[in-house]
């Protein structure tokens, strides 16, 4: 098994199909195939170890993907918003990588030990320049594919790390080989070194769709690109989405005619978002996908009619659909575990944990974290209803336990979400002389009003165990977020400590 | 007869079709296409081996072929004249009931 397999079963089904365009650049998937091979035998002859990538989403990410699938290296993207020491570890850490960058970081890069620096420019110059050589790669489906540096929001960087086996067994698991229409296009704005930007080369290949990249995500030049481009089929994270409905707000309509099928995963979508999104795009079928670095991205999804059915029920069981991450694929299995590891009922509060050919679970340096069965433990909280869908209510590090109360910070965040002057709302646990831990909530309000701290202890006092009340409440411009819109929760409680005394 | 295992590829004898097993039973099986065993991918065909004209209906790319029992499922990687086979009996292809696209 390697990834290659699936871009030379690409390029003989539809080998003049474009694969990808970037800007005014495109490549077929014959084009796409060729260039790997010569970008191979260019990493073969620099002895490097690794494949890295410092760059925003452009050819060289396929390119070098399924260069370092044929030539039996790991490809390894890492986060182009890192500096310095942080990124000095994580190139030493990999060492002796083949690196691809920009121009601007290039020199200092080269000053690195056991980096091989190349631009980005002739990297691809010199892979659609030269010839492919021989097509054979290593078949082992051991080999590692790619390297990813999960995000850290609860330490610091490590490497999970990708087999073939994972990846091909993830794409052929949800993907039909050449299901997508000649037309079909995707536009993937997350950046390369998200998994999600990784799944969505190798399912688009398969599929036989092809991807319009956006380098740096706007939600204007989003509107424009799938316009021009005709886009069919797009994948966001929740902040992406928010931030095109908003660009949208003045427009009468949406006005995207192609797009039949919008993805979004990666965050809490907020209830409001995704409800306004169907309304501004009634006629695209909406997919919420849940998916872990470390489980080669999607394990679980609420489809379309999922979408439209809880939005369009009175049931407040049904309804609350909306709010979840769907069911597991029918290639995974989930299960929700108590402390003790004991599985869990039908909406009983647990962890999650899920087995599959598509599950990594280990990490570069530090082995694996599946049990003895196979199962891995994902650190996410939550619950699946009777029917499997499941709902996701943070993660299991950020549990306040609260005179030995467990309690999710997601249960108490929805309740204040949905009062009319509360904007956006965190939860956390700061500690407590007498409950050990004391919950404590930041509170953005919507522009032009005014709640008091009171009000919102009523609030969810009247929905919610009065264990759940905050004890204490700060109101905020806003809350910290990375990149990606994911919550710094613990920057968060820091900051909140920081205020406190 | 061979244990077959995930991740394992085989080509045809008689065609040009090749396939990768994406779920193998357990006990030992010889797959066939075109009526005649397949074979290691570096593997020289048998001397004088033929196409069988029951087994010619072709393999398709990217297709699922299942057998009934439902513990033998092949992929095809690369397309050909013969048809998929294993213990005497065709393969069927698999409807796969699709997923809507999450990336």
């Amino acid at each position: 098994m390697n990834l290659m397999m699936l871009l030379e079963m690409a390029t003989s089904g539809f080998g003049d199909r474009v694969a990808v365009r970037s800007g005014a650049a495109s490549l077929t998937y014959s084009q796409l195939f060729e260039a790997a091979g010569a970008a191979a035998q260019e990493i073969a002859t620099s002895g490097c170890e690794r494949m890295a990538l410092l760059d925003v989403s452009s050819l060289a990410v396929p390119v070098g993907l399924f260069a370092s699938a044929w030539a039996g290296v790991p490809f390894v993207p890492l986060n182009y918003r890192l500096t310095g020491a942080e990124l000095e570890r994580l190139v030493t850490e990999i060492a002796p990588s083949y690196l691809i960058t920009d121009t601007d970081r290039a020199e200092a890069l080269s000053k690195l030990p056991g980096a091989t620096v190349v631009t980005r420019e002739r990297f691809l110059e010199r892979a659609t320049s030269g010839a492919a050589g021989e097509p054979s790669w290593p078949m082992d489906p051991e080999e590692i594919a790619i390297l990813l540096f999960t995000s850290g929001t609860t330490g610091p960087p490590k490497a999970a790390l990708l087999r073939h086996k994972h990846l091909v067994s993830y794409i052929l698991g949800s993907v039909e080989f050449a299901a997508a229409d000649e037309e079909d296009a995707v536009l993937v704005s997350v950046p390369p070194y998200h998994v999600a930007g990784m799944a969505a080369i190798a399912s688009s290949v398969y599929a036989g769709r092809r991807i319009v990249q956006l380098p740096d995500f706007d939600a204007a030049a989003w509107l424009e690109l799938a316009r021009a481009q005709r886009v069919t089929n797009a994948f966001v994270v929740p902040t992406m989405l928010a931030r095109v409905i908003d660009a949208l707000s003045d427009a009468e309509s949406a006005n995207l005619p192609h797009l039949r099928a919008l993805s979004y995963g990666g965050g809490k979508m907020p209830l409001a978002v995704i409800e306004r999104a169907m309304k501004l795009f009634p006629d695209t079928d909406f997919t919420n996908a849940y998916g872990l670095t470390e489980t080669s991205s999607t394990i679980s999804l609420l489809g379309p009619d999922d979408h439209r059915a809880a939005a369009g029920s009175d049931d407040p069981e049904i309804r609350r659909r909306l709010t979840s991450v769907g069911r597991p694929l029918p290639s995974v299995e989930v299960q929700i575990r108590d402390e003790e590891g004991k599985a869990l009922g039908p909406g009983e509060r647990g962890e999650i944990y899920v087995r599959g050919e598509q599950v990594s679970g280990e990490y570069l340096g530090r082995g694996s974290t599946l049990d003895s069965e196979g199962w891995f433990p994902t650190r996410d909280s939550g619950s699946m209803d009777g029917e499997g869908h499941i709902f996701i209510e943070g993660r299991a590090d950020d549990v306040i336990v609260r005179g030995g109360e467990n309690m999710s910070p997601g249960e108490i965040e929805d309740v204040l979400l949905e009062h009319d002057a509360v904007a956006d709302a965190a939860v956390v646990g700061i500690p407590d002389e007498q409950w050990g831990e004391a919950v404590a909530a930041a509170v953005v309000t919507q522009p032009g009003c005014s709640v008091s701290e009171e009000e919102i202890r009523n609030w969810v006092k009247a929905r919610l165990r009065s264990s759940r009340t905050p004890q204490r409440i700060d109101f905020r411009d806003a809350l910290p977020y990375n990149e990606l819109g994911k919550l710094l929760r613990r920057k968060l409680r820091a900051e909140m400590l920081g205020d406190g005394t | 007869m061979a244990q077959l295992k995930a991740g394992t590829r085989m080509r045809s004898a008689v065609c040009a079709t090749e396939v990768m097993v994406v779920t193998a039973p357990a006990e030992d099986v010889e797959v066939t296409c075109g009526g005649v065993a397949m074979i290691a991918i570096g593997e020289d065909p048998p001397a004088g081996a033929s196409l069988s004209p029951d087994s010619a209906k072709g393999s398709a790319l990217g297709k699922r072929y299942v057998n009934e029992a439902g513990d033998l499922e092949l992929l095809c990687t690369k397309p050909g004249e013969g048809s998929l086979g294993v213990g005497g009996a065709l393969l069927s292809l698999k409807e796969a009931k699709p997923l809507p696209s999450s990336d």
